[in-house]
């Protein structure tokens, strides 16, 4: 006999079991917005977007509308949904290439227009659907396709510090935090608060999520585990960055 | 708030860029995203002090590219949406024009050519047709309107809105700098007194209902796994917009039963044809002009007649060679010889061609 895990309501069983690699991070942060969007009761009024990168596969993932869009260009599609109908709950949802390179014009600006849309970013360190390049996040000494003899940050720099960075560039009225993937209650926490704070039109909100990609780092189980609970938080940390409340935090 | 931007029909002198908006605002255009480019910026300019004693809205966006696909979200939200834009800017459009015609999302383009390539000028050009026409990863599956005067910006705004919406191309209004910053005089008017009933929009996305219980939900996507798959997806669209292609294709005759050289042109230049045709048949010069209004659909049914009675083509325009591009494709097998003006990012007077054209 099985057991069928436990889904969200929102999410579309027809296209379950969904399509991304075995281990993969993107999963576990669906679930935690799977999960706040029942919470919230809000499955009728959102308008989901994701981009292209493994993100993509995330097209027919709910049963919401959905709109898959250009490599980092889910800001702005969502951005002119929202602008054209305020009373829809707009998502964008992109991975760390998406988010802090190509599409990095559309993140600052929105961040910086304080658009009332609420940006949810998987960081896993590298471009996953393209074969494991570097990304804007990579570790230092981390190898992918493009370093393949590790990052040098004396070249490329140093991971991108992304909530970081919209915390610096938005008004008191933003949500911005950091969540991981190895604690999924946490994470729809902050899913929540970010959809609440698009709810009551305060600001923008923006949630990045600690992600893993196994297949690109070529990890097993335990060694994913790791890094994503050990190795990754020394270079992103976790929390509430900007709220509402309390304004920047720490 | 007053019920329509205009009432009936109104003689005014105005600039190009200032039709356009006026013209996007007697369409019932819900919203502007766009960024500043020179030569369109002033349609930004008059939208965004007419829009709100409207109730329309407006969005500057951080680049073309975010114009272009904030444009494609309003559209998708069910609004009658639109942006404008020229040169540098076009080229960054691109990619959410591909975005459109692969999704059939209705925006609407306004494009003002300036000299290129790349930054260039600010002034005029014809240089941005290919790019209009075909930029982008794809098929060139839109609708491009070349418009001649300022009567037709805004008589083509208005149409462009209704055929997008009517077809699901994107659709783009191909003027240029000279029309954009030139005044001239011109009748505005609300659709209704010309019986032009706007279409009605209608969201992809956002409709009421909890999807996957009461209605199934949108899941609109541009990925595909396999190459039947795709093909299939593409072969669809291209038999869509040839169906739509007889339908919207425009194109004008000048003098061209009995002419023995026909000058071909499109946008403003088409103005110094129709005077070099009169000028030329006063000398007892048999001459012609065609002019196609759609580059794209290109009106080659129209042009292929004219190549079997002519005995020469003249290509004229301010670019080298993208118009003469769709007519050799247009006529492809007929006999007629092809002569070429081309001033790329430079005017073209009736004068210059009576000159020419009288040395043939």
């Amino acid at each position: 006999m099985s057991v069928l895990p436990k889904m969200p309501a929102s999410w579309r069983l027809e296209t379950k079991p969904h399509k991304f690699c075995p281990g993969c991070g993107h999963g576990l942060i669906l679930k935690a917005l799977g999960e706040a969007i029942d919470e919230l009761n809000i499955q009728d009024r959102v308008v989901f977007g994701c981009d292209i990168g493994c993100s993509l596969l995330s097209w027919d993932f709910f049963n919401v509308d959905t709109i898959q869009t250009h490599h980092g260009r889910t800001t702005p599609v969502v951005t002119g949904v929202k602008r054209a109908r305020p009373d829809r709950i707009c998502i964008a949802y992109m991975g760390d290439g998406g988010g802090y390179a190509i599409g990095s014009q559309h993140l600052v600006n929105a961040a910086s227009r304080n658009e009332k849309i609420t940006l949810i970013l998987a960081n896993n360190c590298n471009y996953g659907m393209t074969g494991g390049q570097m990304a804007p996040t990579t570790l230092p000494g981390m190898k992918t396709e493009t370093t393949p003899y590790g990052r040098d940050v004396e070249e490329t720099g140093y991971p991108a510090q992304g909530p970081e960075m919209v915390a610096a560039i938005t008004r008191e009225n933003a949500y911005v935090a950091r969540g991981t993937v190895a604690n999924v209650r946490q994470l729809k926490g902050y899913i929540k608060k970010a959809l609440l704070n698009q709810m009551e039109r305060k600001g923008f909100s923006f949630v990045e999520a600690l992600s893993g990609c196994p297949t690109n780092w070529s990890t097993n189980a335990k060694e994913t585990w790791e890094f994503i609970e050990k190795t990754m938080p020394k270079y992103f940390s976790i929390g509430e960055i900007k709220t509402p409340e309390s304004k920047e935090a720490k | 708030m007053p019920d329509k931007p205009i009432e009936g029909l109104r003689r005014v002198f105005m600039t190009g860029n200032e039709v356009v908006a006026w013209a996007a605002l007697a369409a019932e255009a819900d919203i502007m995203y766009g960024y500043p480019i020179t030569p369109q910026n002033e349609v930004m300019h008059y939208w965004t002090r007419l829009a709100p004693k409207y109730g329309r809205s407006f969005l500057q966006t951080e680049d073309e590219i975010s114009a272009g696909f904030t444009t494609c979200g309003g559209v998708l939200a069910g609004k009658r949406a639109f942006t404008a834009t020229a040169g540098p800017g076009n080229t960054l459009m691109q990619e959410s024009i591909t975005m459109a015609e692969m999704m059939r999302i209705p925006i609407v383009q306004v494009v003002q050519q300036r000299g290129g390539p790349s930054t260039a000028t600010v002034i005029y050009s014809q240089q941005e047709v290919t790019m209009t026409c075909y930029g982008g990863n794809g098929e060139g599956l839109r609708i491009v309107y070349s418009t001649s005067s300022h009567q037709e910006l805004f008589d083509y705004t208005i149409k462009a809105f209704n055929v997008a919406w009517q077809h699901r191309f994107p659709t783009c209004v191909l003027g240029d700098g000279y029309q954009a910053k030139m005044r001239e005089s011109l009748f505005i008017y609300d659709p209704a007194e010309k019986d032009i009933e706007m279409i009605k929009t209608y969201p992809f996305v956002g409709a009421e209902g909890k999807p996957g219980i009461e209605r199934e939900p949108s899941h609109l996507r541009n990925t595909y796994n396999t190459e039947e798959e795709l093909n299939d997806v593409v072969n669809d669209l291209i038999k869509a917009y040839d169906a739509v292609a007889s339908q919207v294709v425009e194109s004008q005759s000048f003098s061209t039963d009995d002419a023995d050289i026909v000058i071909i042109a499109h946008g403003v230049v088409t103005r110094a044809a129709q005077a070099a045709v009169q000028i030329l048949r006063e000398k007892n010069i048999r001459a012609g002009h065609f002019r196609p209004v759609t580059l794209r659909p290109f009106p080659a049914g129209e042009l292929k007649k004219i190549a079997r009675t002519a005995k020469c083509f003249v290509v004229a325009e301010s670019a080298q060679g993208q118009l003469r591009k769709l007519v050799t494709d247009a006529i492809y097998g007929e006999k007629v010889p092809i002569l070429d003006y081309y001033k790329p990012g430079k005017g073209i007077t009736a004068e210059e061609l009576v000159d020419y054209i009288s040395k043939i």
